[in-house]
């Protein structure tokens, strides 16, 4: 057995199945939320409450603890985006406003915006070709 | 690998300094506790270098010094050079990870022998929340980490070693040889760490003509629970060496409730529990410490390289 085997071995293995099932509890409690807003208000409004109350929960220290008991289910939604950009600014912000929180504002969130805008562009020529055809 | 016998070289004195998680957990006996992770001061990094100094303080309290050999774990030592500006002493910084603190006792050890220098202190620290910036995320970002992982202790340690007699001893050294086994996971370091501290050891024993059981206790720095399983089994099958009296620092720090994954990690670990605990115990007599450091440089990994390590081996001798 080489060592790689070995320690794969020892290593304890993560609850997958448990964490799936919390991240998916969330997501969804989120989502019904979410729906409850668009509904009293708009689309709109409903993502500024979403980002802004993570924002703050990640100013006062809350939102880190929150995702390690309800996992991937307030990461993935645009909370985890706000969060991703409050943190790294708090973390950056006693480097100066350019060299600091400027240059590291989307340290985290630079793949989402990156990949997301080429997966949209890649769908929306898909999209194109289909109506096209 | 090279191992050096010392000659009238002691610990003389030493200052301990953890923060609020550490008073928390299964340690009694150190000399300060923090009560935040900022010091009163405005930065993390402000607040590691006041650790520093503080500590430095306290030993020049207690007596002089004329050199000062120590590390951190800060990119370019930079909260140690930060520190070293407001003393003005010859200093020497020097960088191994979470071993450095056993390399500067060995190289202490040396001068002090050779009756170059008259009094040394080492120093080092850790700060739990500077070192996640460096390595992994910004601080308050939630990134959910693997179950098996070990979390920096917020600690700054220092000790005097001199020529002049106290019951603690330094006897030898060996001085450990990068090795990797190919790990990448760097929430693994306990996987990456225990075949430097299991070849240091073996090499240490081999070259001094000692067994495992001659010492009282082996104290490796911070593999934490699965890295100290892990240690015992590379002993076992590589080296044909099977003992029960290896003990893992990081391991010693937190209490369960605590929440701190395999146990504590930093170069700090190892003093801090070496000095609060260890050598105060009348039935270690024989120790023999292990610093075990993960190489780990982010950019490195994220260029697909494994992570090296590396061991240093100082054995101590306590008088009764």
């Amino acid at each position: 057995m080489t060592y790689k085997e070995l320690v794969e071995k020892m290593t304890p293995k993560e609850n997958r199945w448990k964490n799936c099932i919390v991240a998916f509890l969330t997501g969804g409690v989120m989502g019904s939320i979410s729906h409850l807003l668009v509904s009293c208000f708009d689309v709109q409004t409903m993502l500024v409450i979403w980002i802004v109350l993570s924002s703050i929960l990640t100013g006062f220290g809350v939102f880190d603890s929150l995702v390690d008991k309800l996992k991937m289910g307030i990461v993935i939604p645009i909370t985890g985006f706000s969060h991703s950009v409050t943190s790294a600014s708090l973390e950056y912000k006693k480097e100066g406003l350019v060299t600091g929180i400027g240059a590291n504002y989307f340290k985290l969130a630079g793949s989402v915006i990156l990949y997301g805008i080429v997966s949209a562009a890649i769908l929306a020529g898909l999209r194109g070709l289909l109506c096209l055809l | 690998m090279l191992t050096l016998k010392f000659k009238n070289t002691y610990i003389n004195h030493w200052f301990t300094l953890a923060g609020d998680d550490e008073r928390k957990g299964r340690l009694s006996n150190i000399d300060m506790y923090l009560k935040d992770f900022y010091y009163g001061e405005k930065t993390l990094e402000a607040a590691e270098v006041k650790m520093q100094k503080t500590v430095l303080n306290n030993l020049l309290s207690k007596t002089d010094f004329d050199l000062v050999i120590g590390g951190d774990l800060s990119n370019q030592l930079g909260t140690i050079n930060t520190c070293m500006r407001d003393f003005p002493k010859s200093f020497l910084g020097i960088y191994n990870a979470c071993s450095t603190f056993v390399e500067g006792l060995l190289l202490a050890s040396n001068l002090i022998m050779n009756n170059n220098v008259d009094k040394i202190c080492v120093l080092t620290s850790s700060h739990n929340l500077t070192s996640e910036r460096q390595f992994r995320f910004p601080v308050e970002y939630g990134a959910l980490k693997a179950c098996y992982t070990t979390s920096t202790t917020t600690a700054a340690v220092g000790a005097i070693i001199s020529n002049i007699p106290s019951k603690y001893k330094i006897i030898s050294a060996t001085i450990g040889s990068v090795v990797d086994y190919g790990i990448t996971d760097v929430y693994n370091m306990g996987a990456v760490m225990a075949p430097a501290a299991a070849s240091a050891i073996n090499a240490h024993l081999f070259n001094m003509n000692k067994r495992a059981k001659d010492y009282d206790i082996i104290l490796t720095g911070d593999l934490g629970t699965l890295g100290i399983e892990l240690l015992n089994e590379v002993l076992k099958r590589d080296f044909k060496i099977s003992t029960d009296n290896i003990y893992d620092a990081g391991t010693m720090i937190y209490k369960e409730s605590q929440n701190k994954y395999t146990g504590g990690s930093g170069p700090s670990v190892l003093p801090l529990v070496l000095f609060s605990k260890i050598i105060r115990q009348k039935r270690y007599k024989k120790i023999l410490i292990v610093g075990t450091g993960a190489l780990h440089n982010p950019t490195l990994i994220n260029q697909k390289n494994s992570i090296p390590a590396i061991a240093h081996v100082v054995e101590i001798e306590v008088e009764s």
